[in-house]
């Protein structure tokens, strides 16, 4: 079982990023659970949603307290939360933003840190910044390929029939190239 | 049957819209709101030909139901926590006509303090209402219980309300698949209601007349009887269920690996799978561990518990739920149902869960150690001692 943990903001759209990676991994043919954790159900207010996949039926419906991969949406959460805790061994943290690992101050002590600037992706594409759900999932996808750029493509054009759709596609897409050229020239990042 | 990835409120929308209600009331509130969203959007898009009642509160939503149920029509409501606190007399009034309302409880804590997260408070301390109440651990049962809810309720035998529990946010917002059946299928297993007695001007009846002392209490006495009458249907319809559906729907208790157990842990709704995992591991180790899972709570089924854990040493019952000064209600009636049956196990109570505090695989695990030493009767699991001090000092 792989299990994901997003740190967000409650209405930058971290439970439809949750929904969206689990639906497309459901269209693959396997098994997932999607869920939120609230705090004080305000917007703005620190949240994380959960997703678990899973090639069998997922019984566990616990928080996520020790995570595959973790997702940090919101960069202005890592000064407050210790969004590496409880992170597996191997595990990829992947941050929303322009900077680098190294910029950030994180990754010292070995942890795979992955960051792309999502929020940009999004205001190029789709016109807002707050809205780097989409992208953040195509880095998702090229940084694990637990999930593949089209099953997430197809969830989001489902999900926002028409336009608003293809953009977010393009916005996925645009993401995921970012990491996987990442991945092959990791020293240029 | 198709098979979806969808959330569970959108889940048992679809579900209720299935059992083709006439008439829908309900007040939003949180984690309820996506489900009777949901329903409102089906109607005004036309795809539920419903009538959907917008209400100043959860008492008028109950109020509303009760009358449009009374006229003989199939109704629909939802709420949680406060609300259903809200909705309380009317409840004991749809029982106490003998109305099939059915209902979802999306299981969250009650105020003071403030708290929107999941704990069974809410459907708990409204169980001597005569609704039947049943629980479920995940969206599947959700949707499942709801078919089943309107299929008992509204039989001539039984014309009682049914709570439909599960908890909230645990449940309600969470995404996973579920098999959604055809109306086909549906329409098979719920017939269209046949109301035995209907409010209609041409032909007036009163209904929730006054009873005077020389009638009240044999009307009580048949509230009970028919609500204990559901404990040999529920089985049977059962039964029925699977044989539309294909697959298990509705029952008393379910048991989990309860042959040869030692000790077995009850519960009802969402932990019976974290109760699973932290069997299935405690039998990897060698420890010889069950699970119970109450799925009908009201009626109590006494003698399928007392058969469930008679053979066990020592039983340990979980409650997200507590009467204050006395301890956990599932606890004290598992005790009872027990009582006096020779070799019975010891039994204790543990509230655990309230306010969304999570019941995890680790802190069973810590109590099921804790067992062995000693009797846990009463306990708080996972009491932090320094809040107290904090609020206190």
């Amino acid at each position: 079982m792989i299990e994901i943990r997003i740190h967000a903001r409650a209405g930058q759209g971290a439970i439809t990023a949750a929904m969206l990676l689990a639906s497309a991994v459901f269209a693959e043919g396997k098994w997932a659970l999607a869920f939120p954790h609230f705090g004080s159900e305000r917007m703005g207010a620190p949240m994380n949603a959960f997703v678990r996949l899973s090639n069998k039926p997922i019984q566990r419906r616990t928080q996520v307290r020790e995570p595959n991969y973790v997702i940090v949406q919101d960069p202005t959460l890592l000064a407050g939360f210790n969004v590496a805790e409880g992170l597996r061994p191997n595990g990829v943290i992947i941050v929303n933003t322009d900077k680098t690992p190294k910029e950030l101050g994180l990754g010292k002590n070995g942890t795979r840190i992955l960051t792309v600037p999502a929020s940009r992706i999004a205001q190029e594409l789709l016109g807002r910044a707050d809205r780097a759900n989409t992208a953040l999932l195509g880095a998702f996808a090229a940084a694990s390929g637990e999930v593949s750029l089209g099953s997430l493509q197809d969830a989001v054009r489902e999900r926002f029939p028409g336009a608003a759709g293809e953009r977010n596609a393009q916005a996925l897409a645009r993401a995921y190239e970012f990491i996987k050229a990442k991945m092959k020239h990791p020293k240029e990042a | 049957m198709t098979r979806k990835l969808i959330e569970g409120s959108r889940a048992v929308a679809e579900a209720v819209a299935l059992c083709r209600p006439q008439v829908i009331s309900a007040y939003p509130i949180t984690p309820q709101t996506h489900i009777v969203a949901e329903l409102a959007d089906m109607v005004a898009e036309g795809h539920l030909r419903a009538e959907f009642v917008n209400v100043e509160s959860e008492h008028s939503a109950a109020s509303l139901v009760l009358g449009a149920s009374a006229t003989g029509v199939r109704v629909y409501t939802a709420s949680t926590s406060q609300g259903i606190l809200l909705m309380n007399e009317v409840l004991y009034n749809i029982a106490g006509m003998r109305l099939p309302v059915v209902m979802t409880c999306a299981n969250r804590a009650i105020s003071a303090p403030i708290n929107i997260w999941n704990d069974q408070q809410d459907s708990i301390s409204v169980r001597d209402t005569g609704m039947m109440q049943f629980y479920a651990e995940n969206n599947q049962e959700a949707m499942d219980l709801h078919y089943f809810a309107y299929r008992l309720a509204e039989d001539h035998r039984v014309l009682l309300p049914a709570m439909v529990c599960m908890d909230g946010f645990i449940l309600t917002h969470a995404y996973e698949s579920v098999e959604v059946p055809t109306q086909a299928q549906v329409d098979v297993f719920l017939p269209p209601y046949q109301p035995l007695y209907v409010l209609d001007p041409a032909d007036p009846i009163t209904m929730g007349t006054l009873a005077e002392p020389d009638k009240y209490l044999e009307t009580r006495y048949m509230v009970n009887a028919a609500l204990e009458k559901t404990l040999d249907l529920i089985p049977t319809f059962a039964g029925e269920f699977a044989a539309v559906f294909g697959r298990r729907g509705g029952g008393l208790v379910e048991g989990y690996r309860l042959q040869d157990a030692e000790t077995v842990i009850v519960g009802m709704g969402s932990v019976m799978s974290t109760l699973r995992e932290t069997v299935a591991a405690a039998r990897e180790r060698g420890q010889r561990v069950g699970a119970l899972k109450v799925i009908t709570y009201r009626p109590f089924p006494k003698a399928a518990v007392a058969r469930a854990l008679g053979r066990a040493k020592r039983v340990l019952v979980l409650d997200k739920a507590i009467s204050m000064g006395s301890g956990g209600p599932l606890a004290t009636e598992v005790k009872a149902a027990l009582y006096g049956r020779r070799g019975a196990p010891r039994v204790a109570g543990l509230i655990a869960g309230l306010g969304g505090r999570e019941i995890t695989v680790e802190s069973l695990e810590r109590l099921l150690a804790l067992a062995e030493k000693e009797n846990p009767d009463g306990r708080f699991l996972d009491l932090r001692t320094d809040v107290e001090m904090e609020i206190y000092a």
